[in-house]
């Protein structure tokens, strides 16, 4: 009996644990929507989305800049991020001896652990200056694409790599007894089957590339414009939070929570892609 | 599992949309609910502590000479940029007369405006000249004058500009060094966030009326970081508060008067902008005895660490 109550009241601790995660979700979502509603409801909500001026000193509240900001710098980075990172793991998973692995993974999941500020240091010291080279002001998508790619790699390398382990050895053993190399079993083979995984591990390092922000602030240089070039300044919309916060009050403040909401909708439009795809993935498996 | 949470997510998220919906649009026209709707801004939990009527707090102690019997609270809130500075001043009145709570918040220039005159505070204060309009509102005490300087890299040749070049710069319109005696080099112009007391002074000042700087410009969300961003560039020009001139910059000469904290006092240097504080009408009690001892030596000292003391 009393065997039987531990079993339930453990069973309710790590409940009411797990559903913690969840109520703060909810908190801060009630939270954003609560503050933002305002200036949906006060600039219109066309207005604010496709509006292409943001100036909170003259009323004006539009951003569009910001969604394509961020977009750039996102494609940017993964642009940059994914050959490298399906490389790194095919090296990973399949062509790299145990030693190597043993020194290469650490690195990788070290890559993580730093804080992003001080990757945006990183960028502001080295990055900025050398694409002031190349032109314009240093300030740049391209910088904060680069800083961006630093930061997704390790997402995608990780996930991807699993998911090239986890094809059964059977296929990679049938497609070598049948004659092909190494190189024929891994891009014929062992690509296509975890395909789905990959795809997962390119959409999950798209939220966190969506989600940066102090990297971003320090190297992107905040100007609210289209940029027209990689070699141009932008904004991100997290970026648009962080460096206006401070002084935001009634509705430039309103206008900054409204900003978080499409943050939230971007962020669980990538993640539900991100479920959906990795849950295609196990039926893909079987058909190819 | 998965998708059951986002699902949930969506509809709690959706359902939110459909509560507030109806609850908003309920004061339609009369008056712009943005600022009125109580508890959606929180950042500024001072407003409800203070009891809706202003005027009682002057009441206790009728201008006491004695310091001992000087007792209540006082509130402040505004301008990031009077913010340390006032913290400072408050702990050292704080300290004389122990009887006496200063609570100091920022908010910016403008909330400090709207505080003052709504009278949800005390003091509101500002780091910026008040608008024809505010000034009938409330009653400005200067408490400090602080320059800003335009700064450039340290190499810069350039070295004298004009207020008026200044404006063109930073409006697009002069866009090369070369326009004004320099290389042929484009100038990076960087500035501050919209919303920056800062920029709102520099606009004030040194832009013609209505002008506002190009989109182009790069914008740092602190006067540390512009600095750095200046810094780091040789063909960058920005501008800074007299506090954080260094010699990582060089500022420019405005109309061959060089930016000095001398010139500032003088009067000469042209871009001064003045650090306020704002009561509704005179102030009483101890609010008064509160800018009294701000604008007296001791307020006066610790103004002069990073501003212009004014006395």
């Amino acid at each position: 009996m009393s065997r039987y109550l531990k079993d339930r009241l453990a069973t309710y601790f790590v409940f009411a644990c797990a559903s913690m995660s969840f109520l703060i979700l909810l908190a801060i979502a009630i939270f954003i929507f609560k503050g933002g509603f305002p200036a949906f409801y006060e600039i219109g909500f066309f207005d604010f989305l496709f509006g292409t001026t943001w100036r909170p000193n003259q009323g004006t509240y539009g951003i569009l800049t910001m969604i394509v900001g961020s977009l750039a710098v996102t494609a940017g980075s993964l642009i940059l991020a994914v050959p490298l990172g399906i490389s790194c793991a095919i090296l990973l998973a399949e062509v790299a001896p145990y030693k190597v692995r043993q020194v290469l993974r650490p690195c990788i999941e070290l890559l993580v652990g730093i804080p992003s500020v001080v990757y945006g240091l990183v960028g502001l010291i080295l990055l900025v200056p050398a694409i002031r080279k190349i032109g314009g002001n240093g300030f740049s998508v391209l910088g904060a694409s680069i800083v961006l790619m630093a930061m997704v790699l390790p997402t995608i390398i990780s996930i991807s790599e699993d998911a090239i382990r986890a094809v059964p050895s059977s296929y990679k053993e049938g497609a070598l007894a049948l004659g092909a190399t190494h190189w024929q079993t891994i891009r014929q083979v062992l690509l296509p089957v975890a395909r789905s995984g990959i795809g997962a591990s390119i959409v999950l390092g798209m939220g966190r590339a969506v989600g940066e922000t102090m990297a971003m602030i320090m190297v992107i240089g905040n100007s609210i414009t289209f940029p027209k070039s990689p070699l141009d300044a932008a904004r991100t919309l997290t970026g648009n939070i962080a460096v206006e916060i401070n002084y935001a009050s009634g509705i430039h403040e309103s206008a900054l929570f409204a900003t978080g909401i499409v943050l939230f909708f971007f962020i669980l439009f990538l993640n539900s892609v991100a479920v959906v795809v990795l849950k295609r993935g196990t039926y893909d498996q079987r058909i190819t | 599992m998965f998708p059951v949470a986002v699902m949930l997510v969506l509809v709690i998220a959706l359902a939110g949309c459909a509560q507030s919906a109806p609850t908003t649009p309920a004061p339609p026209s009369p008056k712009p609910p943005v600022t009125t709707p109580a508890p959606t801004t929180t950042p500024t939990p001072a407003l409800p502590t203070t009891p809706a009527p202003a005027p009682p707090t002057p009441k206790p102690s009728p201008t006491p000479t004695n310091p001992s019997e000087l007792s209540g609270t006082i509130t402040e809130a505004g301008s990031t940029t009077v913010q340390p500075v006032a913290e400072s001043i408050a702990a050292a009145f704080m300290s004389k007369y122990p009887g006496v709570k200063v609570v100091i918040q920022g908010g910016g220039s403008g909330v400090g405006v709207k505080s003052a005159a709504e009278g949800t505070v005390d003091i509101g204060a500002a780091s910026r000249e008040l608008t024809p309009e505010e000034a009938t509102k409330v009653t400005p005490h200067v408490l400090a004058k602080d320059g800003i300087a335009i700064v450039a890299h340290k190499s810069q040749t350039v070295s004298n500009l004009t207020k008026a070049q200044v404006a063109d710069i930073f409006t697009g319109k002069i866009t090369k060094w070369s326009q004004i005696g320099g290389p042929d080099k484009t100038i990076h112009v960087i500035a501050r966030e919209e919303g920056s007391g800062t920029r709102a002074a520099f606009e004030e000042m040194v832009l013609p009326k209505g002008a506002v700087i190009t989109s182009n410009a790069i914008l740092q969300p602190s006067n540390g970081a512009l600095r750095t961003a200046v810094a780091g560039d040789p063909d960058a020009i920005g501008f800074l508060s007299f506090g954080y001139l260094d010699d990582t910059v060089k500022a420019f000469s405005i109309d061959g008067i060089p930016a000095t904290v001398e010139n500032a006092k003088k009067g000469t240097y042209p871009i001064v902008r003045p650090l306020l504080f704002l009561t509704k009408g005179e102030p009483k009690g101890i609010v008064k005895e509160f800018i009294n001892f701000c604008l007296g030596p001791a307020g006066q000292e610790i103004v002069a660490k990073d501003y212009i003391p004014v006395n």
